[in-house]
């Protein structure tokens, strides 16, 4: 079993803290800093790049339970490889609960130490034997996904032409998949509600690309497997999201460069190709959008994004778009082309915007 | 020599200015310290005491005065009276007798060098009647001294001495017994002896109340089973009370401030309190002296200039005042612009107004602290400790200070986490004057005053502004002084002189300081319990997860459990 390389990691890891225990000394744990404060944005590789911070977690009176619950979660992930069986991130959480007084209260405190134990090893928490409850995102288009039958092994060919009304699911696991297609770029959507009316539409048909609805923040399967399709088949992302800072500096920053969170992760789950199509902030001008008028919320996430955000501090074409934003002091959705008539985005908006697709932000 | 006295006033004629100087206001000839009011309140009182002078502008003559003066008798002035004297109403009557009877037994133990052991009981003989039976172990009184001094007021030998003494209190056993008898009818007994060799005698008294006069009804010889020691009963019409300002309350607090005591008492439903003495030394003697220039008041400085026998101002200064020596003498007498060889008796009011401006502004020394007798601070505490079941005491005793000429000396204790108490109730209060328990008056008192300005939060006490603070907390404070500073006649609450004020706070803040120490001790060792606890409950998991991955055996897993617990508890810091 040694063979893997993730029990390796964590038996040396567990071996140290053995020795130096042994030998009266104080246990210590290194961590890489999990902030936006400790990731620089690395343009040419096209993500953010983790820093040198390291954050060190000594035993001590104040932290001998995170100590125990760290080391708890390692010795539970060493379990599940071995077994070669998963848990989700909530099922973790419960098999705490036989901890004792290490158990965690709530969910949230089980995946801080998920991330922590993920970022010590420097790998993802699927190769942990970890899996988010999360479903990956939505898929509709000319593209053949080949997996394997989870109980036969034998390989399976996915049309995702075939689903009709519905949709493709990316899974969890994207690692071992392959692909297909003649499609010539990929869509990105925010909401599910704007990719039922283009698929409701055949808008993938029309316009041959591959449409993905996200659902919020992509998940990391999400943006891995875009990232594994865009890569593979070369094909350009451009990404369909409200007007408003948590769709730039969250939705779209994250899938592009990934997140600060889990900084050692982004270099796979990231898509540096992406680039943003809409609903940018000259949009709302030019197409005389319905807005809602900014939340402090969101006045404060985008002055966050000009000040702490590595990725916005490169551009000067997204520090202007903010600006320009919380100057306006309002946001537009996806869905308020709707003013112009339900199929006006199908009809209009979307192919004006993909004849230049130069004119993207970056 | 009498031990026993009736009264802190001068032996003397039931002058009607006596009365009205044993009450507390302007003394006449004797040289009595200055009260603070003292001179501001000359003409104080009913119309019974006030002085002729007083009279006079009234229009009425002299002799008529005079006449009116003798008609007034004993009984009459005593139950006009009645609450300058501590016999306001029959629950505080019967409280005043055991006191005087107390504070008698008590200075007659110390001063002939006896540890004090007495028996104090209160029986109701009729629904409004009490018998009060206080016994001491005292060197007793001599045989012809025993009517004079519980069958006529106002007989005694305190009064003199510039000292500090339990007699500042109220007026007397011969006004006990004197109350008794004007509410009974029956005499005060007494069984007194003064030695093992000597005949115990029996004696029933009665005052004559028109002559100020013992009429001695029975005087025998007993057998009696002390060797030596006074027994007083008299019978009085009172009410009895509980809680708060009642007999037991005075008594353990007596007996906090004597730790020296020894008490038995016996109260009206028979029930037995037991007291034992927790120190075996007697009170430091507390010495006489002469009153300091600074203390002076105009009034008495001109009564000392008219009865001294020095012939010239500088010899009168010199004797009549202690810390004055020739040098000094000459300074006043200069700072008063008068001659050091001018008759003291000639002297006149405004030059005795000069001399007082000449002494206010000459330096002198502060006064001997040797008229002070302390409770000491392990005598204190073991006092309180006496009465008081708490987990933590401390006491402390702080250095003689001086107000305007007086020598005083405070003390005060704190008891905490006291059974009984919770940690939301307000702190209790005990004050003390000269080991004499204060029940009434708090509110205005100088001691109340410094224990809310004490600052208690300090030291981890909580306190809401303006109050007591609040806790599981008794807080004592004892003031020693040859003349303590009360604000009135009735000698319940002591005046806020701003030097009283600074000692009180000060050593409250002392003995605030030690339970500061005391209560963070505590929080730390709870503090350091609750991280070891902290520290069981987590190392395990380690030591089982290690265990998991490395699957090494149960052993190496119970010795590294062992080893991190230890190392985390000694990295502990206090």
């Amino acid at each position: 079993m040694a063979a893997n390389p993730v029990i390796k990691k964590i038996k040396t890891q567990a071996k140290s803290i053995e020795k130096i225990a042994i030998a009266g000394g104080k246990p210590t744990l290194k961590f890489p800093v999990r902030s936006l404060s400790n990731v620089r944005y690395d343009p040419k590789r096209g993500h953010f790049a983790m820093k040198a911070g390291r954050k060190e977690r000594t035993l001590t009176v104040s932290t001998v339970k995170g100590f125990a619950q760290t080391l708890k979660m390692m010795a539970l992930s060493k379990e599940l490889v071995e077994i070669d069986d998963i848990a989700t991130k909530r099922e973790a959480y419960y098999v705490s609960k036989n901890w004792g007084e290490a158990r965690f209260k709530e969910q949230p405190e089980s995946d801080t130490v998920m991330d922590d134990v993920e970022a010590l090893f420097g790998v993802n928490r699927e190769q942990l034997g970890f899996i988010p409850e999360e479903k990956g995102g939505d898929l509709a288009g000319g593209l053949t996904v080949i997996d394997r039958d989870p109980g036969s092994g034998k390989k399976l060919r996915i049309d995702c032409t075939k689903f009709g009304s519905g949709a493709y699911s990316i899974p969890n696991s994207v690692e071992h998949l392959q692909f297909e297609t003649k499609a010539e770029f990929i869509l990105a959507i925010e909401t599910a509600g704007m990719f039922q009316r283009l698929v409701k539409h055949g808008f993938w048909k029309t316009a041959n690309c591959i449409l993905v609805s996200m659902g919020g923040v992509p998940t990391r399967a999400c943006r891995r497997f875009i990232r594994r399709l865009a890569d593979e088949k070369k094909l350009p992302v451009y990404v369909f999201v409200d007007g408003d800072p948590y769709g730039i500096s969250n939705i779209y920053r994250t899938l592009k460069v990934g997140s600060g969170n889990a900084a050692h992760l982004n270099e796979y789950f990231c898509v540096p190709q992406a680039s943003f199509l809409g609903i940018t902030p000259q949009d709302i001008i030019d197409y005389e959008l319905p807005t809602h008028p900014l939340k402090e919320v969101d006045v404060k996430r985008a002055t966050d994004a000009l000040k702490n955000d590595p990725f916005v501090q490169h551009y000067k074409a997204w520090q202007k778009a903010l600006n320009q934003l919380v100057k306006m002091g309002v946001r537009a959705e996806q869905q308020a082309l709707a003013k112009h008539g339900l199929n006006y985005v199908i009809d209009e908006y979307l192919p004006a915007k993909l004849a230049h697709p130069e004119k993207f932000l970056p | 020599m009498a031990r026993r006295k009736g009264s802190k006033q001068a032996a003397g004629e039931p002058t009607l200015d006596l009365f009205d100087g044993g009450s507390g206001g302007t003394g006449t000839a004797v040289a009595e310290a200055p009260t603070p009011e003292a001179p501001a309140k000359p003409s104080k009182g009913n119309g019974a005491t006030r002085k002729p002078a007083a009279r006079k502008r009234n229009g009425s003559s002299a002799e008529q005065q005079a006449k009116k003066q003798r008609e007034i008798s004993i009984s009459e002035f005593f139950t006009k009276n009645r609450h300058l004297l501590g016999f306001d109403n029959p629950s505080k009557a019967l409280l005043t007798t055991i006191k005087e009877a107390v504070d008698n037994s008590l200075d007659a133990c110390e001063e002939a060098g006896i540890l004090p052991t007495l028996r104090v009981e209160a029986h109701q003989t009729a629904e409004n009647r009490f018998k009060v039976i206080v016994e001491d172990n005292g060197p007793g009184i001599v045989r012809a001294q025993i009517p004079k001094i519980f069958g006529k007021l106002l007989y005694g030998s305190k009064f003199h001495n510039l000292k500090q003494s339990r007699g500042q209190q109220g007026i007397g056993i011969s006004a006990a017994g004197m109350y008794g008898q004007l509410t009974t009818g029956k005499p005060i007994k007494i069984v007194s002896r003064t030695g093992p060799k000597a005949k115990a005698h029996h004696f029933e008294v009665k005052i004559n109340t028109q002559k100020n006069d013992p009429i001695i009804t029975l005087d025998e010889v007993v057998e009696w089973d002390q060797p030596h020691g006074t027994r007083v009963e008299l019978e009085l019409e009172a009410s009895h009370k509980r809680g708060r300002r009642s007999i037991d309350d005075y008594l353990e607090l007596s007996a906090v401030a004597n730790p020296h005591l020894e008490l038995t008492y016996v109260d009206p439903a028979g029930d037995e309190v037991h007291y034992p003495r927790v120190s075996e030394e007697l009170p430091h003697e507390a010495q006489s002296i002469k009153p300091h220039p600074y203390g002076v008041e105009l009034g008495i400085l001109m009564s000392m200039l008219d009865h001294t026998k020095a012939r010239n101002l500088s010899g009168f200064l010199q004797t009549e005042f202690s810390r004055v020596g020739a040098k000094v003498a000459e300074e006043i007498v200069e700072n008063a612009m008068l001659r050091p060889t001018a008759r003291p008796k000639s002297l006149g009011r405004d030059k005795a107004e000069q001399l007082m401006k000449g002494i206010a502004a000459t330096k002198i020394m502060n006064p001997p602290t040797n008229c002070l007798s302390p409770i000491g601070e392990e005598e204190l505490e073991a006092g309180l400790a006496k009465v008081v079941d708490a987990e933590f005491f401390t006491a402390v005793s702080r250095r003689p200070s001086v107000y305007r000429g007086n020598p005083f000396l405070v003390e005060a204790a704190i008891a905490y986490n006291v059974e009984g108490q919770g940690a939301d109730d307000l702190a209790v209060l005990h004050r003390f004057a000269n080991r004499v328990p204060l029940q009434y008056q708090q509110g205005a008192c100088a001691v109340t005053k410094s224990v809310v300005n004490a600052g208690w939060k300090n030291y981890g006490i909580s306190q809401s502004r303006g109050a007591l603070p609040s806790g599981s907390l008794v807080v004592v404070v004892h003031i020693a002084s040859a003349w303590v500073p009360f604000t009135s006649e009735s000698k319940e609450a002591v005046a806020s002189y701003p030097e009283v004020l600074k000692e009180i706070k000060l050593a409250l803040q002392d003995c605030g300081r030690r339970l500061g120490v005391h209560i963070r001790k505590g929080k730390r060792m709870a503090e350091a319990r609750k991280k070891a606890d902290y520290i069981k409950s987590y190392i395990p998991h380690i030591g089982e997860a290690l265990q998991e991955i490395l699957g090494f055996s149960e052993k190496r897993e119970e010795e590294i459990i062992e080893i991190l617990t230890d190392t985390l508890e000694r990295s502990r810091k206090f």
